[in-house]
């Protein structure tokens, strides 16, 4: 077995009230892949982060190679060779990729940025890397799976031993993910050690040569990748033992009437057109590849987007809908696709996130009802189960499933007729996953439509009633929940003439 | 948060003594704790500081600002800036003095805060709809406003000895000045909308994430306006208020008072991101400047370092706010 690189010994860290890690060991061989995986809130980013410098540990040492380190920063642990792939990524848009990959580094004369040089070492680094991103474009015009190869090259670039990837596959989509954990093991036969941080068990099984789980702050289990199974890691994780089986699917009634009717949606500047309906009792899901246009579909029918045409129908009615405004008072309710971004107000309180779209309901000639406001609230998030030490604790104290199901709370406080889903699940742990999947087949048995979207196949097999596979902006097939394969499925994604491997 | 915790735990002493250790808590109550210590060291280090004649010349003083900087508050938390308070004050002080000369006084009073109306509305829309930064949509506005006063005075000063006029800004009301009475009136409003009403949830989630509020049903547009017009109202009001203390109408006065009313807002603790801040502290922050201010006059300390303190004053303040986003994990 290789030698132990990376040791960590009693490592505790807090923030605020919170313990993150509480007297964790590790153990990381050099040019292996070691996997940290648990729930949201488990502390494994934390522990990433504190290999890498971005945290510093309030107890415990860290040692390289046998040699205790005190990182101070980033900056610090990049000097022995560790670098970190963030979750959200930190490049800048408007540079190309060439000159994010060597920011810092680039090669100057007296101060000034020799171009030539720059190209000529970017193409040195992709055929030593083995493979290839566009270097003169923006990095803002790249796709996330395309940006993710950027910050690996600009850990090549930095001769990194060591890079901690924080879910690198989180915002990726099937096909991107094979090709990143292809990319993970090109690094590996360089001789760089991978620490891997995912939600993900079948990936990291796959990719990684041991794995440690954490639950809440403490280490678990280690062990190698070789003897452990998802069903293994999840029951540490939990500390219970748990069947990864979705709830029992409900299939509405043949005559259950039809909620939601899209006919011919077309987005503003898109050729593209749309039609589906969703029935009482129903859960549809959307699949396709990122970027095949589901979200867009969501966002025009949510009135987020511009349409140039297409008519939607709400119970056989024809809504004119012009903004969120519109379509939140028509009883449509959607979860965006990023909820940091487009769905909270990560400043403000769980309460106010809860009853921003519906204040009329808790006030009186635009005066808030402040008792009136809690009782709601509280019922809410007692009914899907958001964990919070207070109502009025910031919205970003709390971990991301619990934000999700802040969500949630936010939409049945008053009772839509469709629920819109884009990726609910995306970011969350398994608990709170399995949450949400029980909350959505709750809300279809109440009677109310649903509209799923999500990347994750499984997950569309399970609980979708009926699948729609988009790709190119328009719904390629449409697939019965009862007969639908992940194969099948996949292959409507790609579409008649997919490529194996492009 | 752990698996363990059950729905709602009320919290111990204990975790509260640690929240008000937080940078973020600094924010917050900062300004109380070097409002307080400020003004315990003024009362023991000058006697005519704590004195009823004072503490009335301070508030009397700054009330105009604190008109302004009250509604300021809201525009900043919404997301926006408004810098053509100054201007806006000076043109309807103009335009007070002006119809009130030539018409009525009390019509010239209506139309004089009128004018913050327009302004206001104008602020907004080219904010928003014309999707122009803020900052700079009233820099540019602020120009405009001072143009039409230097337009209507042709660069003369309407001086008017009318008391029905005057008395606004110098007439007293139970020993109290009347501008005082109204700045406590429009402070105690604006708190109100702020921390009480729909409106006010509205201003904090268009400033948190702009984005997340619209998809959430807020037309963070009209919120938006609605804070400009009331930056626009207060600003007018706070000119009519001074013309009639001075008995004068002049295109030039106010020059810098956005710069004044921001810092006493950021020094309130207001951040300048937007989503978080409130009116109380801003008007803590406010006279927290005034009494530094005061401080100087009263101690003989020589006014030439004045502004030195409060620029570092202001440093401070926006330092803390910066600190305390950047520890947030």
């Amino acid at each position: 077995m290789p030698d132990v690189l990376i040791q960590v010994e009693g490592l505790s860290k807090r923030f605020g009230g919170v313990r993150a890690l509480d007297d964790v060991d590790l153990a990381v061989r050099e040019g292996s892949v070691h996997a940290l995986v648990g729930e949201n809130g488990a502390g494994k980013s934390t522990l990433g982060k504190v290999i890498a410098g971005v945290h510093h540990p309030d107890a415990g040492n860290l040692l390289v190679e046998g040699r205790p380190v005190h990182y101070r920063s980033p900056h610090d642990a990049l000097k022995d060779g560790i670098t970190m792939i963030a979750q959200e990524l930190a490049l800048l848009p408007h540079r190309t990729v060439s000159e994010n990959v060597f920011l810092g580094i680039e090669h100057s004369r007296l101060g000034v940025v020799d171009r030539g040089s720059l190209r000529r070492r970017y193409r040195a680094l992709v055929a030593e890397a083995g493979f290839e991103v566009p270097g003169d474009v923006p990095a803002g015009s790249l796709k996330v799976a395309d940006q993710q190869k950027v910050e690996i090259l600009r850990a090549v670039a930095r001769e990194a031993r060591v890079v901690v990837m924080d879910e690198p596959t989180a915002a990726l989509g099937r096909e991107e993910t094979e090709r990143l954990l292809e990319l993970v093991r090109l690094l590996v036969t360089r001789g760089t050690t991978i620490v891997f941080v995912s939600h993900f068990l079948d990936e990291t099984l796959a990719i990684s040569d041991e794995v440690t789980v954490l639950r809440d702050g403490r280490v678990v289990k280690s062990a190698l990748a070789a003897e452990e199974t998802p069903a293994s890691l999840i029951s540490a994780m939990l500390g219970r033992s748990l069947d990864m089986t979705f709830p029992e699917k409900r299939y509405p009634a043949a005559d259950a009437p039809v909620v939601l009717s899209v006919k011919g949606l077309r987005r503003a500047g898109s050729a593209a057109e749309v039609s589906f309906d969703v029935r009482a009792g129903e859960i549809v899901g959307m699949a396709g590849l990122i970027g095949s246009g589901r979200s867009e579909v969501a966002r025009a029918v949510f009135g987020a987007d511009a349409r140039d045409a297409g008519s939607i129908e709400l119970d056989g009615k024809q809504l004119r809908i012009r903004s969120p405004r519109s379509a939140i008072r028509a009883g449509i309710a959607m979860l965006p696709e990023s909820r940091k971004e487009q769905g909270l107000q990560m400043n403000r309180s769980v309460v106010e996130n809860v009853t921003l779209p519906h204040l009329r309901t808790v006030s009186r000639a635009g005066v808030m009802a402040p008792l009136k406001e809690r009782r709601a609230v509280t019922e809410m998030t007692t009914r899907v189960d958001v964990r919070t030490f207070r109502l009025s604790a910031p919205v970003r104290t709390l971990s991301g499933g619990n934000q999700q199901k802040a969500l949630f709370a936010r939409w049945l406080l008053r009772t839509p007729r469709i629920v819109i889903a884009d990726e609910p699940t995306r970011g969350v742990d398994v608990g709170a996953k399995l949450a949400i999947y029980e909350l959505l087949v709750s809300l279809a048995a109440e009677g109310l439509a649903v509209l799923m979207i999500s990347s994750e196949l499984e997950e569309i097999l399970g609980l979708a009633h009926r699948i729609l596979v988009m790709r190119g902006g328009e719904i390629a097939s449409e697939f019965d929940g009862r007969t639908a394969t992940e194969d099948a499925v996949m292959a409507a994604a790609f579409g008649a003439a997919a490529r194996g491997g492009a | 948060m752990s698996r363990e915790s059950v729905s709602v735990v009320s919290e111990g002493l204990s975790a509260r003594v640690r929240r008000l250790a937080r940078p973020a808590a600094i924010r917050e109550y900062g300004i109380v704790l070097s409002f307080v210590a400020l003004f315990l060291v003024l009362t023991f280090s000058s006697d005519a500081f704590f004195t009823q004649r004072n503490m009335l010349n301070i508030l009397n003083q700054q009330s105009p600002t604190l008109i302004i900087a009250a509604a300021g508050t809201l525009v900043i938390i919404a997301g926006g800036f408004d810098i053509s308070v100054g201007a806006v004050y000076a043109l309807a002080g103009v335009v007070g003095t002006k119809i009130a000369l030539d018409v009525d006084p009390f019509v010239g009073m209506a139309a004089g805060i009128a004018i913050g109306l327009g302004a206001g509305v104008l602020n907004g829309i080219v904010a928003t709809v014309g999707r122009i930064n803020s900052l700079i949509a009233t820099l540019a506005s602020s120009f405009i406003f001072r143009g039409i006063a230097i337009v209507i005075t042709t660069g003369s000063v309407f001086l008017i000895d009318d008391m029905r006029y005057a008395g606004l800004g110098q007439n007293e009301v139970f020993g109290v000045k009347i501008a005082i009475w109204i700045a406590a009136l429009w402070i105690a409003a604006l708190w109100f909308i702020l921390t009480r009403t729909v409106f006010g949830r509205f201003v904090f989630a268009a400033g948190d994430n702009p984005e997340a509020a619209r998809l959430a049903g807020v037309r963070v547009n009209v919120v938006r306006t609605i804070t400009f017009v009331l930056s626009g109202l207060a600003a007018s009001l706070a000119g009519v208020i001074a013309s009639s203390r001075f008995q004068s109408g002049q295109a030039d006065v106010g020059v810098g008072l956005e710069f004044t009313v921001i810092a006493g807002i950021v020094v309130g603790g207001t951040s300048i991101l937007g989503g978080e801040g409130a009116v109380w502290r801003t008007v803590l922050g406010v006279l927290f400047i005034a009494l530094i201010g005061n401080g100087f006059t009263l101690l003989e300390v020589d006014p030439i370092y004045q502004q030195i303190v409060q620029g570092g004053i202001i440093i401070v303040a926006v330092a803390v706010d910066a600190w305390s986003r950047y520890r947030r994990v």
